[in-house]
């Protein structure tokens, strides 16, 4: 059966350009071999297309007039709409033009739409701060609230909402997989979360196999950087309430925030950009975390950690404080 | 009659750029230009009145390409402020996670941005552009899908060391927050193994030693004829099209200093052609906004610097400031490190013709050969079950620095504390030294002055392209 061809056409917001170094990443096979096979090709990106200047514009033109057909616009990068609304803060360059009103215009075009990154599902960074000087949005929220860019009603060609891939950066997998998973057979609604999230990778919470599961079991603390112990209790860590398989699904090779020894600062999360604490320390009410794991009463919590801190092993407890392991699991004596 | 040509959207780089350029009577050569970025991003206000540690999680999201360096700066800054010095495990570790980024972005540059411009079809007359148009055609060539897997395998690294990449939190002012078993640096020094063997095997076609061995521009051109290896490919199309006298600037380098390894330094032009080599002063860095869509003082240090809007103001065209030291423009980047290291080959190679698109190209690929050994060695250093990271207490107020060097050049984080807060942060990035806009005395930026007298216009062939990408423009870090 021949591959079907979806066409993909990304454009770059105010974002960093991480998500698509992140993609790049993308294993065991070579980015453009894996979209090839799978029938996927770009119609043009900034960042690795051979058409620049007139031979860009006079394409994206194209695209915009319907001319040109595409099936996938990705955006990555949020949408800068400030100074006053003039979108002056980003000119797709040559045209003279707002970004933003290229998307705008493109949108429309397209079958399905994806925001590559929280920058382009929420807003990003410039979103969260006070004032929101840059007037930055998402393409369908801002922040948590639904609108942004195309307005809370747009429903793209193929009657979807945006997809939101958020994640800061995002991860190779998501982009390859949802990008396969339309090409092969559509996505419903059904397959999104209530954020827009395909939850092909946002149905689990980045705690779900979390290497420190049993630290977290018995509370078993990290107190200060580089500590094995979970992080939740004290160095900022929401990965309990974190939409992600960030754990399941290995970053480079074997990584994870976690795994790297750092809080998972809920990077799929909109608003994590301010979180109101300090990212690295848990805020807590008498002692307790405020930020408690989803699906979790506070009574049940306090009185299970109570209870498990007082069962914790000695290895568990000691190991938890440092940065290299120093009690090893015991070897039981043979019972015949 | 002149006329004004505006070349954008300027594809392959990381972000927005553009470029206006002034042509003379014939229409065929640039007589003055202008680069724009017209992207602003405004990380500096975001950091404003954040707690300092927070600094840690929002820098990396500056630089998708460089966020690790950007990481660093601040975790230096940081470290700084709290009179705190990582131990020798965690040096070690952040060293190996910002080197990691630095290669990879080297190999990035070369293979997916700067290569695919030799692909043109102005060049097809030339012996060399069936193999080059094979090789490295943008999306398609066959060097992409050999240089994806040996950029991805050379990522796990920064996936044991850092969690992730981009954007890591492992780098802390005390250290790195991932320990290493010793089980983990025997893997990771066979990561290291397997990306030398592609550098030997696919760029280089030969051992990292014996490149880094080449001591003039006439033993390069000789070790390249005829050998097999991205490198010399590149080397003898580069030697047709003469693009070793394209595309000087100022001849004034600058540099931080990397890895106990490369010196801090500025290096300028003496007297009759000779060059003197100084000391770096950090107070004679200034940021001047004459052209730029922003208000204030016409120039300001950093650590006092202001990023603050006026997009109606007259004569601005960019949203980039135009860093000097001393009031000089100065370029920074792999060739600025290594001539300040003195290394001998592009010292040749600047002797001869001043900086150049051979000598940029050079030189970051040389990082490759001599960084990947001292990464083998500074894994073979870390002692495992030795501290990584040590705890960190920051004062109530204080101001502090940051100063490190990117794949692209130096970048410096200028940050204030008061109350516990942030109250300043100014950053200078490397593409801000490069791609610098006119200053108050109208001294074109580096790039700006590259540009002029390069062939352009409509028939022209992508020489333009290719002087632009010399400098591995990242306007994403340029405007924050
Ligand atoms: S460190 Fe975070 S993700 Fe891991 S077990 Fe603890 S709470 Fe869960
Ligand atoms: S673990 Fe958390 S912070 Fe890290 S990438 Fe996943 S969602 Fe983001």
């Amino acid at each position: 059966m021949p591959a079907p061809t979806v066409k993909v056409l990304w454009l770059q917001g105010g974002g960093c350009g991480g998500c698509t170094q992140s993609l790049l990443c993308h294993e065991p096979r070579p980015l453009f071999a894996e979209l090839a096979g799978a029938g996927i090709e770009f119609v043009w990106h900034p960042a690795l297309a051979a058409e620049s200047d007139h031979d860009a514009l006079a394409l994206l033109a194209a695209c915009a007039d319907g001319s040109q057909p595409f099936d996938v616009l990705c955006v990555e990068g949020a949408m800068l709409r400030g100074p006053g609304g003039s979108g002056r803060f980003q000119r797709l360059g040559g045209s003279g033009e707002a970004l933003h009103s290229w998307v705008s215009r493109l949108a429309v075009r397209a079958r399905w739409v994806l925001a590559v990154g929280s920058c382009t599902a929420w807003g990003g960074f410039s979103a969260n701060t006070p004032g929101n000087p840059l007037e930055a949005c998402g393409l369908q929220y801002e922040v948590d609230t639904p609108g942004g860019l195309l307005g809370a009603d747009f429903r793209s060609a193929a009657g979807l909402p945006v997809i939101n891939l958020a994640g800061c950066p995002v991860h190779p997998g998501w982009v390859v997989d949802t990008l396969e998973k339309l090409a092969l057979e559509g996505l419903t609604v059904e397959e999104l979360d209530e954020l827009g999230r395909p939850l092909l990778y946002a149905e689990q919470l980045v705690h779900h196999g979390c290497p420190r599961n049993e630290y977290y079991e018995f509370k078993a603390s990290a107190q200060k950087p580089a500590d094995l112990g979970c992080l939740m209790e004290n160095l900022g860590c929401k990965g309990t309430q974190t939409h992600a398989d960030c754990s399941l699904r290995p970053w480079n090779g074997q990584g994870s925030c976690l795994r790297g020894g750092y809080a998972c600062i809920a990077c799929t999360e909109p608003g994590f950009e301010a979180p109101g604490h300090a990212f690295q320390q848990t805020p807590k009410l008498a002692g307790i975390p405020t930020g408690l794991p989803v699906d979790m009463p506070k009574a049940w919590f306090v009185a299970l950690a109570a209870l498990s801190k007082s069962a914790t092993p000695k290895r568990v407890r000691e190991n938890a404080v440092g940065d290299h392991l120093r009690v090893r699991p015991a070897i039981k004596k043979g019972q015949k | 009659m002149s006329r004004r040509i505006v070349l954008g959207p300027f594809n392959r780089v990381e972000g927005d750029l553009e470029l206006s350029l002034d042509l003379d009577a014939d229409g065929r050569s640039v007589t003055a230009a202008r680069v724009n970025s017209p992207l602003f991003r405004g990380f500096e206000q975001i950091l404003v009145g954040r707690q300092p540690l927070d600094a840690l999680a929002i820098v990396p999201r500056i630089c998708g390409i460089c966020s690790v360096a950007q990481s660093a700066a601040a975790a230096q800054a940081l470290a700084q402020l709290a009179g705190v010095t990582p131990p020798p495990n965690g040096q070690l570790a952040q060293r190996l996670v910002q080197a990691t980024e630095n290669l990879a972005d080297h190999l990035t540059h070369f293979y997916l941005f700067f290569m695919p411009d030799f692909a043109h079809p102005a060049y097809a007359g030339r012996p060399w552009h069936a193999a080059v148009a094979g090789r490295f055609r943008a999306g398609s060539g066959s060097a992409v899908g050999e240089v994806l897997p040996a950029r991805a395998r050379f990522f796990h690294l920064t996936g044991f060391l850092a969690g992730r990449w981009p954007h890591t939190l492992a780098l802390q002012p005390g250290g790195s927050t991932k320990a290493m078993s010793s089980a983990e640096r025997i893997r990771l020094l066979a990561i290291l193994r397997e990306f030398r063997a592609f550098l030997e095997q696919t760029l280089f076609g030969d051992a990292l030693e014996a490149v880094l061995a080449l001591p003039d521009a006439d033993a390069l051109q000789a070790w390249a004829a005829g050998r097999a290896g991205d490198l010399p490919l590149f080397l003898r199309a580069a030697a047709d099209l003469g693009l070793e006298r394209v595309g000087q600037a100022y001849e004034r380098y600058l540099s931080f200093g990397a890895y106990d390894l490369l010196p801090a330094g500025i290096r300028q032009p003496g007297a009759n052609g000779a060059f003197t080599v100084d000391r770096l002063e950090t107070e004679k860095i200034s940021e001047d906004i004459r052209h730029s869509w922003l208000t204030g003082p016409d120039t300001l240090p950093p650590a006092q610097g202001e990023t603050l809007v006026d997009a109606d103001k007259a004569d601005a065209y960019t949203w980039c400031k135009a860093p000097r030291y001393a009031d000089q423009p100065a370029e920074t980047g792999a060739l600025a490190r290594q001539l300040l290291a003195g290394q001998p080959l592009l010292g040749d190679l600047v002797a001869r013709h001043g900086a150049s698109v051979t000598a940029r190209v050079v030189a970051r690929l040389l990082e490759l050969a001599l960084i990947v050994p001292q990464m083998e060695d500074w894994l073979r250093a870390i002692v495992p079950g030795e501290a990584f990271c040590l705890p960190v207490e920051l004062p109530d107020s204080g101001e502090a620095c940051g100063q490190v060097e990117a794949a692209r050049g130096s970048l410096g984080h200028w940050l204030s504390v008061r109350r516990g807060h942030l109250e300043r942060y100014q950053i200078i990035a490397p593409t801000t030294w490069n791609f610098s806009p006119r200053d108050r005395h109208d001294q074109p930026g580096p790039l700006e002055h590259a540009l002029v007298g390069l062939p352009a216009g409509p028939d022209a062939p992508p020489t333009v392209q290719h002087v632009v990408r010399s400098f591995d423009p990242c306007m994403v870090c340029t405007v924050h």
